[in-house]
This record gives C-alpha cells, sequence and structure tokens, in this order.
C-alpha cells in the first residue's frame, strides 16, 4: 500500500517500511520523525520562493516547528529517532537564520536562482580598489586618507575636532547610500517577485550589482565606524 | 521538581551549596588510602594543607598548559612536574595527579551521592550547566566529567539561560531578557526573546575568565603587598597563610556588599597583626577595571542582537558577584534601568537560581509534564566556527549567535595527483587570523580514492549539537564513499583517555547502590552517636529536663543497635529520632556557642560552622582511594 502526498518520490519510512512522500517531517503511518525532508529552505517553510516574505508569519511557523523536531522532544527517544530530529533542528535552524535576514535571504535566493555572488571572507574586498564602484572612487580614496590621518592621531593621542567632524559626516552620507542600496533592493524584489522570466532575470542582475556595491559601503561604514570609536 | 516549582537538594551538611572545592586528604598514619573529600570538607583543608586542594577547577576546563600557567600563578595548586605541552594538563594534589575533569568529576560525584541520598534511588542522568561563552574544548571537558562521575548527560545548558527558564517559568511573558551573570570564575550575558514559551536567545557573549575570584585576588594582592612593606614578611611563602588571607578577603568583599566598610585583622605567622580598613569607595575603585571588563561583552551584545538598551524590557542577575552594589550599578548604567523606572530582579537566590533553571530543562526533556510541556530553549552558538584558509586565514562556516543545533557543509578537494588523505584545521573564535584563534581540532579526511589533483569533491558536513558541541561527517562526493574522519581534538582528552579514567576512576566499578546507601546510613549513625556520647562533657547537658536526658538515651540504645543490621530505612528512621531527641540540646549548645562569642571570649566558637553542632547532620564517609 504505497501512498504518495504528492507528487514526489515515495521513500520508506526507518521506522515502519511504509512509502511516504519524501516531504513530510513525520511518517503518516506511524508518526515517526523522518530525515531532512529535499527541498530548499523556502521548502522547509512550505514557502514559494521570493524575495520578499512575511516575518512574522515566518518566526510563527519556525516556532511552531521547533517545538516538534527539536531535540529536547526526543531527549528520551531512540538514537534513529534523536538522529532525525538533530538533523531536521538543524536544517530547520538553518533555513530560518538564511530566511529571516533579507540580505542573507536575498543571496541565498539568488545563488538558487544561478547567480554569480562572491563569496566574502574576511573583509579581502575592501582593499582591493578594482572593487570600489566607480562613482564613489573620489570620495573613497579621500575618506581612506582622513582615516589614515584619524589613526594616526589616535596614537599620538591627538585630538582633531575638523578631521572628526569629516568623519562623522562621511559616515552619515555613506549610510545615507546605504539606505538608498536597501530601497533598490526592496524595488528589484518586487519585480522578480512579480515578474515575467526577462524581468526576473533583469532584477537578478540588478541585485547582484546592488549586493556588490552594498557589500563594500557597509565595509567602509564598518572601519568608520572603528575609527571613530576606538 | 516538587510539583510546578524546582528546589534545590541540600547537601548531608545542610548546605544547598557544595562549594567546588576538592581536597586529597593524606591517607592515615596506619597504612590504607588517601581519600578525597568535597565541598565544605573540602574547604577546611585550604589553610591546614593547601597543597593538597584545588578550588575553582572550571577555569581550567578544558585548557591548554600553556593557557593555564597564567591563571595557576593566583592559585596554590600546581602543574604536575611531568606534564608536556600539548597534553591536558595534571593538577599536583599532594602524592597523586588529576586532569580537571577528573577533579570536576569528584564534584558531580558528591551531587549526584546527594540526589540519590535525596531521592533514595539511583541518579544516572543529568543536566549539567556551563558558562554561555564556553568553547567546544570546554563543554567536552565538562562533558567528560559527567560520563566519569558515572552520569549520562542529557543536555548541557548554558547558565544565563537556565537562569532564564528559573524565571520564567511563573511568568509566561512576552518580551526580551539580558541575563547578567558574574560567578566566582566566569562572566556571561545573554539576551533572550521570549513567546508563548519559547526562550530564544538572540545573542550571548562573555569572558570564561572574569569573576569573583579576580576581585579576591586584588584584595590578596594588596594585603601580601602591604604585609610585606610594613612587616618584611612575604606570605606568598606560607601557601596556609595566603589562604587564610584568601578567606578574609573573601568575607570582607561579602561584608562591603551590606556595609560601608570592611576590616582586615590577621594574625600572622611571625605573631604580628595586620590590621586595615578598607572603605567601600576604595573597594569600588579597586575592582572598577574587572567590573568595566563586563561592560564590552554587554554592548557586543546587545549589537548582535541589534537591539538597543531600551528594547530590553528585563534584566536578570545571576552569580554572587551580581550581589556587589557597583554591579548592580554598572547594570543599571548599561541598560539604563533606573531611568527607565526598571530594577534588576534578583528575586531568585543568584546562588541557585541556575540549578533551578537547569531542573527546569530536565523537567522538559523528561517531556511527561504539564508545567514545562509548552517551554521550549532555543540556544545559540557563542563563537564563530571556522576552518584554517590558504595564508592562515579563517574562512567563517557557522557565525556566532547562530541558533543550534546548526550546521554547515563544506566541499574539499586535493592538490596534489593521488592524494588520499586531505587535513582540515577547525578554529572557533571572532579572529581574522587562525592562529589567533581557538584551535577546535585538526581533521584528517583519510581513503579518499586516488584521482587528478583538483578532481575529487569532498563534502564535509559541520553540525553543531544542542550541546554546543561540534561534530563532522565527510563524503566523497564522485565515489560516494564515506571518508574516515580522524579528529585529533587540540585540547582535550581522546574517547580512549576518558574510558581509562573511568576505569581508574575507583569508585566506577557498578557500585552496589544499596550497600553503599547502606555504609552511608552506618556513617551517619556513628557520627551522631559519638557526637552524643561526647554530650554529658557539656554543660548544656546539665541544662536539660532527665526526662530529655532518658529519651535521648533511649534513642541511643535503640539506634546503636539497629545500625548493627542491614534494614536501610530502620536504619535512617532510629538516627532521625535520635536527631529529634537531641534537637533542643543541640539548641543549647548553640546559645552557649553564641554567648561565648558575644562575650568575645572566643571567636573560634562562633566561627565554626553550624553543621557542627553535635546533632547536626554528618558529612558522608569520605571516598576511599585504591
Amino acid at each position: 500500500m504505497l501512498k504518495t502526498l504528492d507528487t514526489a518520490v515515495p521513500i520508506a519510512c526507518w521506522s515502519c517500511s511504509i512509502g511516504h512522500s519524501d516531504s513530510t517531517l513525520f511518517c503518516p503511518h506511524c508518526s515517526k520523525i523522518q530525515p531532512p525532508p529535499g527541498g530548499d529552505f523556502f521548502h522547509v517553510f512550505g514557502l514559494e520562493r521570493r524575495f520578499a516574505i512575511d516575518l512574522s508569519a515566518l518566526e510563527h511557523e519556525f516556532h511552531r516547528l521547533s517545538r516538534k523536531v527539536h531535540p529536547d522532544r526526543f531527549a528520551r527517544a531512540d538514537e534513529n529517532e534523536r538522529q532525525w530530529s538533530l538533523a531536521d533542528t538543524a536544517l530547520l535552524n538553518d533555513a530560518y537564520r538564511t530566511l529571516k535576514d533579507s540580505l542573507h535571504r536575498t543571496e541565498y535566493l539568488l545563488k538558487l536562482e544561478g547567480a554569480e555572488i562572491g563569496e566574502e571572507h574576511a573583509g579581502k574586498d575592501r582593499k582591493d580598489p578594482s572593487k570600489v564602484p566607480a562613482d564613489l572612487l573620489e570620495e573613497v580614496f579621500d575618506l581612506n586618507i582622513q582615516l589614515e590621518e584619524m589613526r594616526m592621531a589616535r596614537k599620538t593621542g591627538e585630538e582633531d575636532p575638523a578631521l572628526q567632524a569629516s568623519l562623522e559626516q562621511a559616515k552619515r552620507k555613506f549610510d545615507g547610500l546605504l539606505d538608498e542600496v536597501d530601497q533598490d533592493l526592496r524595488a528589484q524584489w518586487q519585480v522578480w517577485d512579480e515578474g515575467d522570466l526577462s524581468a526576473r532575470h533583469a532584477a537578478q542582475k540588478a541585485m547582484v550589482a546592488l549586493l556588490h556595491r552594498r557589500r563594500y559601503l557597509s565595509n567602509l561604514v564598518r572601519d568608520v565606524t572603528e575609527t571613530l570609536g576606538a | 521538581m516538587q510539583g510546578d516549582a524546582p528546589v534545590v537538594i541540600p547537601g548531608v551538611d545542610g548546605s544547598n551549596l557544595v562549594p567546588s572545592v576538592v581536597a586529597l586528604d593524606p591517607a592515615p598514619a596506619g597504612g590504607g588510602r588517601p581519600t578525597v573529600t568535597v565541598g565544605n570538607t573540602a574547604r577546611k583543608s585550604l589553610i591546614e594543607t593547601p597543597e593538597r586542594v584545588i578550588y575553582s577547577v572550571k577555569r581550567l576546563m578544558g585548557r591548554s598548559v600553556e593557557e593555564i600557567q597564567s591563571e595557576l600563578k593566583l592559585f596554590p595548586f600546581r602543574l604536575a612536574d611531568d606534564v608536556e605541552a600539548g597534553e591536558v594538563p595534571r593538577i599536583q594534589l599532594g602524592e597523586m595527579k588529576f586532569t580537571p575533569p577528573e577533579i570536576s568529576a569528584y564534584i558531580l560525584r558528591q551531587l549526584k551521592r546527594n540526589a540519590e541520598r535525596f531521592f533514595g534511588a539511583p541518579v544516572t542522568q543529568a543536566v549539567i550547566t556551563v558558562p554561555a561563552y564556553f568553547n567546544d574544548a570546554q563543554r567536552q571537558a565538562t562533558k567528560d566529567a559527567g560520563r566519569m562521575a558515572g552520569l549520562e548527560v542529557l543536555r548541557l545548558v548554558n547558565e544565563p539561560t537556565a537562569a532564564a527558564l528559573a524565571y520564567g517559568l511563573d511568568r509566561a511573558k512576552v518580551g526580551t531578557i539580558a541575563v547578567y551573570d558574574l560567578g566566582g570564575g566566569t562572566f556571561d550575558i545573554s539576551i533572550l526573546k521570549l513567546r508563548d514559551g519559547i526562550f530564544e536567545v538572540q545573542a550571548t557573549n562573555g569572558d570564561t575568565h572574569l569573576g569573583g575570584d579576580d576581585i579576591d585576588n586584588l584584595l590578596l594582592a594588596i594585603a601580601l603587598d602591604e604585609i610585606h612593606a610594613e612587616h618584611g614578611l612575604n606570605l606568598r611563602a606560607h601557601p596556609g597563610a595566603v589562604q587564610a588571607l584568601r578567606k578574609a578577603a573573601i568575607d570582607a568583599k561579602i561584608q562591603l556588599s551590606t556595609e560601608p566598610a570592611a576590616h582586615f585583622d590577621i594574625e600572622l605567622p611571625n605573631g604580628d597583626r595586620y590590621q586595615r580598613e578598607i572603605p567601600r569607595e576604595v573597594f569600588e575603585l579597586l575592582i572598577e577595571p574587572v567590573l568595566e571588563r563586563t561592560a564590552g561583552p554587554c554592548k557586543q551584545a546587545l549589537a548582535d542582537a541589534g537591539l538597543t538598551p531600551e528594547q530590553i524590557d528585563e534584566v536578570v542577575l545571576v552569580g554572587g558577584s551580581t550581589r556587589i552594589p557597583a554591579v548592580r550599578q554598572l547594570v543599571d548604567d548599561l541598560f539604563h534601568l533606573a531611568a527607565r523606572g526598571k530594577k534588576p530582579h534578583t528575586e531568585l537566590n543568584p546562588d541557585e537560581v541556575v540549578a533551578l533553571g537547569a531542573a527546569v530543562q530536565a523537567d522538559i526533556l523528561a517531556g511527561a509534564s504539564k508545567t514545562t510541556e509548552e517551554m521550549l530553549l532555543l540556544d545559540v552558538t557563542p563563537l564563530s566556527l571556522g576552518i584554517e584558509a590558504l595564508g592562515g586565514t579563517v574562512a567563517r562556516i557557522i557565525q556566532r549567535n547562530s541558533t543550534i543545533p546548526a550546521s554547515a557543509t563544506e566541499h574539499f578537494t586535493t592538490g596534489v595527483d593521488g592524494q588520499t588523505n586531505v587535513a582540515i584545521h577547525v578554529v572557533q573564535g571572532e579572529r581574522e587570523l587562525a592562529a589567533d584563534c581557538r584551535s577546535l581540532a585538526r581533521f584528517d579526511l583519510k581513503g579518499i580514492p586516488p584521482m587528478s589533483a583538483g578532481l575529487p569533491r569532498i563534502e564535509v558536513r559541520f553540525l553543531i549539537d544542542a550541546d554546543g558541541i561540534l561534530k563532522v561527517s565527510a563524503r566523497e562526493q564522485r565515489s560516494g564513499q564515506v571518508a574516515k574522519i580522524e579528529v585529533k581534538p587540540t585540547y582535550g582528552l581522546t574517547d580512549e583517555q576518558v574510558e581509562s579514567m573511568i576505569l581508574d576512576s575507583f569508585d566506577h566499578a557498578e557500585e552496589d547502590f544499596t550497600k553503599r546507601l547502606l555504609i552511608e546510613a552506618r556513617n551517619e549513625a556513628e557520627t551522631i552517636l559519638s557526637a552524643v556520647e561526647r554530650a554529658p562533657q557539656s554543660p548544656a547537658w546539665k541544662q536539660l529536663t532527665s526526662d530529655e536526658r532518658s529519651s535521648i538515651d533511649t534513642a541511643r540504645d535503640r539506634l546503636a543497635v539497629i545500625k548493627q543490621g542491614t534494614n536501610l530505612a530502620a536504619i535512617r528512621e532510629a538516627t532521625l529520632a535520635l536527631d529529634q531527641a537531641t534537637r533542643h540540646f543541640a539548641e543549647l549548645m548553640m546559645d552557649a556557642a553564641v554567648t561565648t562569642a558575644i562575650r568575645g571570649k572566643t571567636m573560634n566558637a562562633a566561627d565554626e560552622e553550624l553543621g557542627e553542632a553535635v546533632t547536626a547532620p554528618h558529612a558522608f564517609a569520605p571516598v576511599e582511594f585504591k
């Protein structure tokens, strides 16, 4: 008696051996917890692939699923159940962590859709002049000189109120640019979520470019904040 | 749990706290084995035989020989001479050597006994709390200690989170709380969101080497310097005297939480007296740098949680050091409490609240209770997990404050044709260079099918489990072969070492539980009997009515006979009966002791711990060595 819940290929339950859809967390026959279901992070929450999502509904679903699969619920279960509870919860947590953060979610979905996004490791990019967005080249050059002066001044214990004010102004400016990028990203989300294939393609390209710009700007802001706060 | 509320099980001395002090008492003169004592009993050995006592072992858990060198300068105990770099440190205690997990296991074993005595049944599983900022090695060492103590560790719970559970039990709340936990040796800050019974940790931070011990050591250092300057006496050469001074420093610190000043008045080994008054303002100036070190982690945790101080609805204070008014003031400033008309929560005893929370978590895990069935704890990993990449930089694969269990999958390949091994270095920490992070382990992926360089595709899955401990598995994707992983923990014991320590451990051998309870009951009976034997010599004895005296005699004779038998319940009942018969007598003794103290004739009598009263409960029979 094979019973499938949707079109997914049925797999046999590890406990009762009865086949079931591979997208279920609990066997519909014996109720035992199952290995992590296939599919992407959106699938974990029963969501379609979209950039804009309802965060409070996501949190609610995260809590509901956590109550069902968390290892605390299986502390006295057998080895198999504990193993799958651990694996399911790790997937659930990884999925929630990725989807709840708008930037992580954007990068994740772009990657799912085949876009190439450079990996960020330990702030490598920011020293690379070729990565500076063209329209910011001059300002970034000036800013780096000021940052260097500020660090020197800090070391020698000097105070330079003019320099301080200038850096604070630069920080405000870059913060403003970050906000602009975020607004542009949201606009592209909507284009993608609601658009056809060619609109999606264009939106994807735009988002990849915006993400690069955003990463650059946030590294700059971080540098300035660190230097000012030191 | 008693009904809906967790309770702390007292030890045989009646105290709810078992201080983390372990002493190795010398073998009796007539031959035999040295014995290990734990808690208040061991604390007494600190002054007489400091070289046979260890305390604050938590600060040594999961640390390397190099790391604990600076730590040890402040403590009377020493590393064993033959310890080599890279080994798990062994501490020399008298003629024996112990690793920190072994020491910790003695304490856990004592707690296990206390619980078994309370329940009258074996206790085999436990929830153990650890500082939230403990890294993988420190957590693993704690779990090893549990295993050595004969406990299956169901879960390691972070201490601040446990405290939140204890507070959250009777207040179904929605809100954001911060738990500020400054204990003896560690500091943690955790920020949690509460909603519908779910306790979701947003961020945690801390310092596993910051706490009340540091304050004690500051006071101690000042006293030692002054004694050196004023009396020309280098006390550092007298470990026993240093410990006596340390005890005075702790007493002064405690006094300063309620009094405007504290006094040192110590007799020195040369007969001089060291007298010193410490006003609270001076004390607060002195400890300011220590307290200030807690501010950074608090700010970082707020930033990581994306919250401002105003968004914190409640602050819970945990740990004995939060009794210090200056600490409360600092917390107030950090979270803008007074300005918002709020006060930190201190309703639950800061020394017990973590244990109460652990009991709540145990109840959740047991899964059979109405009280906790809606509760669920979602904790995070305190430190980022990374892999050493080319050039010694760190590629982060799991960020700090990720909800656990958390996982990451990475792909590796070979650099040389026919290569069958790939080495991976896993680190924990926030720094950009692997050398500045904490090395966790080196994994050697073995048995990769020989192929051209760059062709194998090895998928390695890193999983941080609900205890915050890393697990790794690997698979070569082209051949589908499961690669064998050889884990070499950078610090810590291997499984084999833990097993052999369990075997070495003297009371491992499947203890006959009833037999042990019987021995303990007899020991208790003997302790109270011998106290009663000495009773007629006390002046208080004459104050008893003849009825009282004869009922004591009857209860004494009855217990003396019954304790020869093997009926556990009867021995306990007869012990209790004698205890009750002598209650009035004990009170008279206490009164006499207090009166003497007030008259100032002898401070020693008043100084004796309450547990020393004649009929008071009795220490467990010391553990015996092989």
